[in-house]
């Protein structure tokens, strides 16, 4: 009797723990929307404000998943060994590229406004970038991966209705496809970027 | 020339699109697909990209450097008054998409910012509680009756387009433009061909003062800046010609959907 109880409360409590864990797609989005603004924010220099704005993408970005996304039916005929090679430049394009865009802005203002699911893998956070005296108000959404709801993961941005995902698709298809399709094109012009 | 250009717009226009009349949000998605537009000249395309680019670089980045410094109620005002004067194409294709609402809301938009908001220049009817304003064409009037894009282009001088869009703005020349009417096409004794050129040069200024920044890093951050500047071009036509900005009718997802099961 004594064991059923404790067996109840012990699953009682993982359930009560396992939910307190889960995080809320708008607020990881606001939280590290936050975590950026006080980053940029800091009297550092713009070569710090790089370093740690990767830290931050490292953590809270589905790096691999864009990558194989931004591929598209490419990756399927890929073998192991060039996957990871793709994965491997993929992610160091990635990182400088984002904290390049993200290093511009100096404290952005970012609200998060609302939140609609897609599907179990997938909700979409509305935010607003408030307007300065050089732009407008920009409406910013975040397509949230939430196969795990306990680690959710940023995949894309879409700025006005316009998806950095499927720009960077079909900028690397683009690349391809003036080559034949020869993934040993696409490294080059990756490797050559992040040497840049 | 024009003749000629117009025969060749044509001929490409009949050879490439699908015609078939649909309003189903669905085939206008696919329809408008980015990824499915054929860039069946690319060569000229990116010859004509390329050109663009230089006169951006001497003409309109240098431009519209200098007018973003100007004060925001400035930029506001030129703006709302490029927008106001837009109203003059949007209201005809609200009516041919069947918007008959929207076409009565911009007529009033239209009326109550030229006269009270001083030609435009002050934005009352949004103060007044007027829905937000959605900027119309020919081009997204014949694709909300079916007609796909055809294949992308890229003109001198104007940027990209598609061969649908490009024959669908000749509409503007043959009196479906009333700013254009006023002011080039018939001789009125109170407009000139220089303020309609003007209004559309500093249209181009506006549009790339507003995004400035944004082209700057688009451009240091491009793998292949032509083939991003596509994407951007026909993800925004996809999204005007739905008429909405819900990423759940504007996004495919079926492409975030395969790579699960990786």
């Amino acid at each position: 009797m004594f064991e059923k109880k404790l067996l109840i409360l012990l699953i009682l409590f993982s359930s009560i723990i396992t939910k307190s864990f889960s995080i809320e797609p708008d607020v990881f989005v606001q939280s590290t929307v936050n975590r950026a603004s006080t980053l940029l924010a800091e009297n550092i220099s713009k070569d710090q404000k790089i370093e740690k704005l990767k830290l931050i993408a490292k953590e809270t970005v589905d790096i691999r998943g864009i990558g194989f996304y931004t591929l598209g039916s490419k990756r399927k005929s890929l073998n192991e060994t060039d996957k990871n090679q793709y994965i491997k430049l993929f992610e160091k394009y990635f990182l400088i590229t984002f904290s390049s865009r993200l290093a511009e802005y100096t404290n952005p203002e970012i609200e998060v406004t609302n939140k609609e699911k897609l599907s179990e893998n997938y909700t979409i956070v509305n935010s607003t970038l408030k307007a300065t005296s050089e732009r407008p108000e920009i409406k910013i959404d975040w397509r949230i991966y939430t196969k795990d709801p306990d680690n959710p993961l940023i995949r894309d941005l879409i700025i006005e209705g316009l998806s950095l995902a499927r720009t960077q698709k079909e900028e690397f298809a683009s690349i391809l496809n003036s080559n034949n399709g020869d993934i040993k094109a696409l490294f080059k012009v990756l490797e050559e970027f992040s040497n840049k | 020339m024009i003749k000629k250009l117009i025969v060749i717009l044509i001929t490409t226009f009949a050879l490439t699109f699908n015609v078939s009349a649909s309003s189903d949000g669905e085939l206008l998605l696919k329809k408008n697909e980015p990824a499915e537009v054929e860039d069946c000249f690319e060569g000229l395309n990116r010859a004509s990209f390329a050109l663009n680019q230089g006169l951006d670089k001497v003409i309109f980045k240098p431009v519209s450097s200098v007018y973003r410094l100007l004060p925001s109620p400035i930029k506001t005002g030129v703006s709302n008054s490029l927008d106001n004067l837009s109203n003059v194409v949007t209201i005809p294709n609200n009516i041919l998409q069947g918007e008959f609402s929207k076409a009565g809301i911009n007529t009033g938009r239209f009326i109550i910012n030229t006269t009270v908001g001083v030609l435009g220049l002050i934005d009352v009817a949004t103060y007044l509680g007027f829905t937000e304003y959605e900027q119309e064409d020919y081009g997204q009037s014949l694709a909300a009756h079916g007609i796909g894009p055809g294949c992308y282009i890229v003109l001198p001088v104007l940027g990209p387009s598609t061969a649908r869009d490009t024959v669908a703005s000749l509409t503007n020349f043959i009196g479906g433009d009333a700013w254009y009417n006023v002011t080039v096409r018939n001789d009125t004794h109170y407009f000139s061909d220089v303020d309609y050129y003007s209004s559309k040069i500093t249209d181009g200024i506006d549009f790339r003062a507003k995004n400035y920044d944004s082209l700057e890093n688009l451009k240091k951050n491009s793998l292949d800046f032509y083939a991003s500047v596509k994407s951007l071009y026909l993800q925004d036509r996809q999204q005007k010609i739905l008429n909405s900005k819900r990423i759940i009718e504007t996004q495919d997802d079926s492409g975030w959907e395969e790579i699960e099961t990786q």
